[in-house]
Protein backbone atom coordinates (compact mmCIF):
# COMPACT_ATOMS: atom_id res chain seq x y z
CA UNK A 1 0.00 0.00 0.00
CA UNK A 2 1.02 3.43 -0.78
CA UNK A 3 2.99 5.36 2.07
CA UNK A 4 1.05 8.76 1.08
CA UNK A 5 -2.35 8.48 3.38
CA UNK A 6 -5.76 8.64 1.91
CA UNK A 7 -8.21 10.92 2.68
CA UNK A 8 -11.80 11.33 3.77
CA UNK A 9 -14.08 14.67 3.37
CA UNK A 10 -17.48 14.95 4.92
CA UNK A 11 -19.55 17.98 3.54
CA UNK A 12 -22.15 18.00 6.28
CA UNK A 13 -25.00 20.51 5.66
CA UNK A 14 -27.51 18.92 7.94
CA UNK A 15 -28.17 19.69 11.72
CA UNK A 16 -29.88 16.67 12.26
CA UNK A 17 -29.06 14.42 15.37
CA UNK A 18 -29.27 11.74 12.80
CA UNK A 19 -27.58 12.66 10.58
CA UNK A 20 -25.03 14.33 12.37
CA UNK A 21 -24.69 10.38 14.13
CA UNK A 22 -23.76 9.50 10.44
CA UNK A 23 -21.23 12.18 9.93
CA UNK A 24 -19.70 11.66 13.11
CA UNK A 25 -19.78 8.33 13.35
CA UNK A 26 -18.38 7.84 9.60
CA UNK A 27 -15.32 10.49 10.35
CA UNK A 28 -14.43 8.98 13.87
CA UNK A 29 -14.25 5.27 11.48
CA UNK A 30 -12.27 6.72 9.18
CA UNK A 31 -9.82 8.38 10.91
CA UNK A 32 -9.66 5.08 12.75
CA UNK A 33 -8.77 3.46 9.49
CA UNK A 34 -6.00 6.26 9.30
CA UNK A 35 -7.42 8.33 6.44
CA UNK A 36 -7.25 12.01 7.17
CA UNK A 37 -10.58 13.25 7.71
CA UNK A 38 -12.27 16.65 7.24
CA UNK A 39 -15.64 17.46 8.35
CA UNK A 40 -16.86 20.71 6.47
CA UNK A 41 -19.86 22.33 8.45
CA UNK A 42 -22.29 24.28 6.47
CA UNK A 43 -26.03 25.88 7.05
CA UNK A 44 -27.79 23.55 9.35
CA UNK A 45 -24.70 21.64 9.89
CA UNK A 46 -23.13 24.49 12.24
CA UNK A 47 -25.44 23.53 14.85
CA UNK A 48 -23.43 20.46 15.56
CA UNK A 49 -20.27 22.11 16.52
CA UNK A 50 -21.59 25.54 18.30
CA UNK A 51 -21.07 25.62 21.45
CA UNK A 52 -25.02 26.34 21.93
CA UNK A 53 -25.01 29.60 23.21
CA UNK A 54 -27.81 31.98 22.13
CA UNK A 55 -26.07 33.89 18.50
CA UNK A 56 -26.96 36.77 16.53
CA UNK A 57 -27.04 40.41 16.22
CA UNK A 58 -29.55 41.60 13.81
CA UNK A 59 -33.27 41.03 14.13
CA UNK A 60 -33.21 37.93 12.22
CA UNK A 61 -30.15 36.49 13.15
CA UNK A 62 -31.23 36.59 16.82
CA UNK A 63 -34.49 35.01 16.14
CA UNK A 64 -32.47 31.69 14.24
CA UNK A 65 -30.23 31.85 16.95
CA UNK A 66 -33.50 31.45 19.37
CA UNK A 67 -35.64 28.79 17.04
CA UNK A 68 -32.67 27.17 16.02
CA UNK A 69 -30.27 26.90 18.86
CA UNK A 70 -27.58 25.02 18.09
CA UNK A 71 -25.56 22.84 20.42
CA UNK A 72 -24.44 18.60 20.05
CA UNK A 73 -26.87 18.40 23.02
CA UNK A 74 -29.72 20.45 21.64
CA UNK A 75 -29.92 19.07 17.74
CA UNK A 76 -33.19 16.92 17.00
CA UNK A 77 -34.05 14.50 14.71
CA UNK A 78 -35.26 14.86 11.17
CA UNK A 79 -38.01 12.93 12.00
CA UNK A 80 -40.08 12.27 15.28
CA UNK A 81 -38.72 15.29 16.84
CA UNK A 82 -42.34 16.48 18.21
CA UNK A 83 -41.03 19.47 19.75
CA UNK A 84 -37.85 18.09 21.30
CA UNK A 85 -39.59 14.83 22.88
CA UNK A 86 -38.39 12.57 19.77
CA UNK A 87 -34.63 14.25 20.24
CA UNK A 88 -35.06 12.90 24.46
CA UNK A 89 -36.42 9.34 23.08
CA UNK A 90 -33.68 8.98 20.41
CA UNK A 91 -31.25 9.63 23.06
CA UNK A 92 -32.75 7.56 25.66
CA UNK A 93 -33.17 4.10 22.78
CA UNK A 94 -29.20 4.67 22.23
CA UNK A 95 -28.13 4.95 25.85
CA UNK A 96 -30.62 1.65 26.47
CA UNK A 97 -28.58 -0.06 23.65
CA UNK A 98 -25.05 1.14 24.67
CA UNK A 99 -24.55 3.19 21.62
CA UNK A 100 -22.14 5.95 21.82
CA UNK A 101 -23.26 9.23 22.29
CA UNK A 102 -23.04 11.93 19.90
CA UNK A 103 -21.04 14.52 22.02
CA UNK A 104 -18.44 11.40 23.14
CA UNK A 105 -18.66 10.35 19.19
CA UNK A 106 -17.85 14.18 18.09
CA UNK A 107 -14.84 14.15 21.11
CA UNK A 108 -13.40 10.67 19.36
CA UNK A 109 -13.31 12.73 16.16
CA UNK A 110 -11.27 15.50 18.30
CA UNK A 111 -8.77 12.84 19.18
CA UNK A 112 -8.44 10.95 16.57
CA UNK A 113 -7.66 14.43 14.79
CA UNK A 114 -10.10 14.69 12.59
CA UNK A 115 -10.50 18.49 11.31
CA UNK A 116 -13.18 20.78 11.63
CA UNK A 117 -13.88 23.43 9.20
CA UNK A 118 -16.77 25.42 9.32
CA UNK A 119 -18.02 27.57 5.86
CA UNK A 120 -17.43 31.25 6.49
CA UNK A 121 -20.50 32.52 4.17
CA UNK A 122 -23.01 30.23 6.21
CA UNK A 123 -21.71 31.61 9.34
CA UNK A 124 -22.01 35.30 8.46
CA UNK A 125 -25.72 34.36 6.99
CA UNK A 126 -26.81 33.28 10.12
CA UNK A 127 -24.91 35.43 12.17
CA UNK A 128 -22.78 33.18 13.88
CA UNK A 129 -19.26 33.89 15.02
CA UNK A 130 -15.82 31.54 15.53
CA UNK A 131 -16.70 32.16 19.60
CA UNK A 132 -19.86 30.40 18.85
CA UNK A 133 -18.31 27.34 17.88
CA UNK A 134 -16.44 24.55 20.02
CA UNK A 135 -12.38 25.18 20.00
CA UNK A 136 -10.19 23.97 17.09
CA UNK A 137 -12.96 24.85 14.10
CA UNK A 138 -11.42 25.91 11.53
CA UNK A 139 -12.36 28.86 9.24
CA UNK A 140 -13.03 28.02 5.19
CA UNK A 141 -14.49 28.76 1.99
CA UNK A 142 -15.34 26.54 -0.69
CA UNK A 143 -12.34 26.26 -2.61
CA UNK A 144 -10.75 24.92 0.63
CA UNK A 145 -13.09 22.23 0.70
CA UNK A 146 -12.85 21.45 -2.80
CA UNK A 147 -8.86 21.46 -2.56
CA UNK A 148 -9.28 18.58 -0.12
CA UNK A 149 -11.91 16.54 -1.78
CA UNK A 150 -9.92 16.90 -4.72
CA UNK A 151 -6.96 14.76 -2.79
CA UNK A 152 -9.63 12.50 -1.09
CA UNK A 153 -10.97 8.99 -2.31
CA UNK A 154 -13.74 9.17 -0.27
CA UNK A 155 -16.34 12.71 -0.66
CA UNK A 156 -19.77 12.38 1.17
CA UNK A 157 -22.63 15.16 1.75
CA UNK A 158 -24.60 15.11 4.49
CA UNK B 1 -7.31 -22.65 27.77
CA UNK B 2 -3.60 -21.62 26.87
CA UNK B 3 -3.04 -18.24 24.68
CA UNK B 4 -1.82 -18.54 21.18
CA UNK B 5 -0.28 -15.34 21.67
CA UNK B 6 1.63 -13.22 24.16
CA UNK B 7 -0.41 -9.86 24.47
CA UNK B 8 1.02 -6.76 25.15
CA UNK B 9 -2.11 -5.26 25.85
CA UNK B 10 -5.38 -6.23 26.90
CA UNK B 11 -8.84 -4.48 25.48
CA UNK B 12 -12.08 -4.81 27.04
CA UNK B 13 -14.48 -4.28 24.15
CA UNK B 14 -17.48 -5.48 25.47
CA UNK B 15 -21.00 -3.81 24.78
CA UNK B 16 -19.45 -1.66 22.80
CA UNK B 17 -21.50 -0.75 19.37
CA UNK B 18 -19.95 0.46 15.83
CA UNK B 19 -17.91 2.14 15.47
CA UNK B 20 -16.09 2.34 19.08
CA UNK B 21 -14.43 -1.44 18.74
CA UNK B 22 -12.80 -0.07 15.68
CA UNK B 23 -12.04 3.67 16.95
CA UNK B 24 -10.62 2.07 20.08
CA UNK B 25 -8.60 -0.58 18.49
CA UNK B 26 -7.07 2.70 16.85
CA UNK B 27 -6.51 4.00 19.96
CA UNK B 28 -4.90 1.51 21.65
CA UNK B 29 -2.78 0.57 18.53
CA UNK B 30 -0.16 3.32 19.09
CA UNK B 31 0.04 2.23 22.51
CA UNK B 32 2.35 -0.74 21.70
CA UNK B 33 5.58 -1.07 20.15
CA UNK B 34 5.64 -1.77 16.10
CA UNK B 35 5.71 -5.91 16.68
CA UNK B 36 3.42 -5.99 19.67
CA UNK B 37 -0.14 -7.44 20.25
CA UNK B 38 -3.32 -6.94 21.49
CA UNK B 39 -5.44 -8.81 23.02
CA UNK B 40 -9.03 -7.96 22.64
CA UNK B 41 -12.62 -8.83 23.48
CA UNK B 42 -15.71 -7.86 22.07
CA UNK B 43 -19.37 -8.32 21.61
CA UNK B 44 -20.83 -7.00 19.24
CA UNK B 45 -20.94 -9.06 15.97
CA UNK B 46 -20.12 -6.13 13.54
CA UNK B 47 -16.70 -6.85 14.81
CA UNK B 48 -16.21 -9.71 12.95
CA UNK B 49 -16.28 -7.56 9.62
CA UNK B 50 -15.26 -4.28 11.17
CA UNK B 51 -11.78 -5.36 12.60
CA UNK B 52 -10.29 -7.22 9.22
CA UNK B 53 -11.21 -4.10 7.70
CA UNK B 54 -9.49 -1.67 10.07
CA UNK B 55 -6.42 -4.46 9.65
CA UNK B 56 -6.35 -4.28 5.52
CA UNK B 57 -6.71 -0.79 5.78
CA UNK B 58 -4.43 0.67 7.98
CA UNK B 59 -1.73 -2.35 7.28
CA UNK B 60 -1.95 -3.81 11.02
CA UNK B 61 -2.10 -7.63 10.76
CA UNK B 62 -5.17 -9.49 12.31
CA UNK B 63 -3.65 -12.79 13.80
CA UNK B 64 -6.95 -14.78 14.83
CA UNK B 65 -10.24 -14.11 15.57
CA UNK B 66 -12.27 -16.68 17.09
CA UNK B 67 -16.41 -16.54 18.69
CA UNK B 68 -16.82 -18.30 21.45
CA UNK B 69 -20.83 -17.09 21.87
CA UNK B 70 -21.76 -13.98 22.62
CA UNK B 71 -17.70 -13.60 22.98
CA UNK B 72 -15.44 -12.46 20.24
CA UNK B 73 -12.02 -12.89 20.83
CA UNK B 74 -9.39 -11.46 18.52
CA UNK B 75 -5.54 -10.77 18.48
CA UNK B 76 -4.52 -7.32 16.32
CA UNK B 77 -0.79 -6.96 15.90
CA UNK B 78 1.16 -3.98 15.07
CA UNK B 79 2.80 -3.92 11.86
CA UNK B 80 3.32 0.29 11.22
Amino acid sequence: MSEEPKKCVLIVMSGDFDKAFAALTIAATSAALGMETTMFFTFWGLKIIQKGNLTGKGFFGRMVGVMNRGGINRIGPSKFNFGGIGRWMFKKMMRDKGVTPLEELMQQCIDLDVKFMACLTSMDVMEITLDDLIPGVEIAGAATMLGEAQQSQVQLFI
Amino acid sequence: MSEPFFADLELDLKGLLCPMPVVKIAGAVKNVEVGGIIRATATDPGVMADIPAWAKSTGNELLKMERDGKVITFWVKRVK
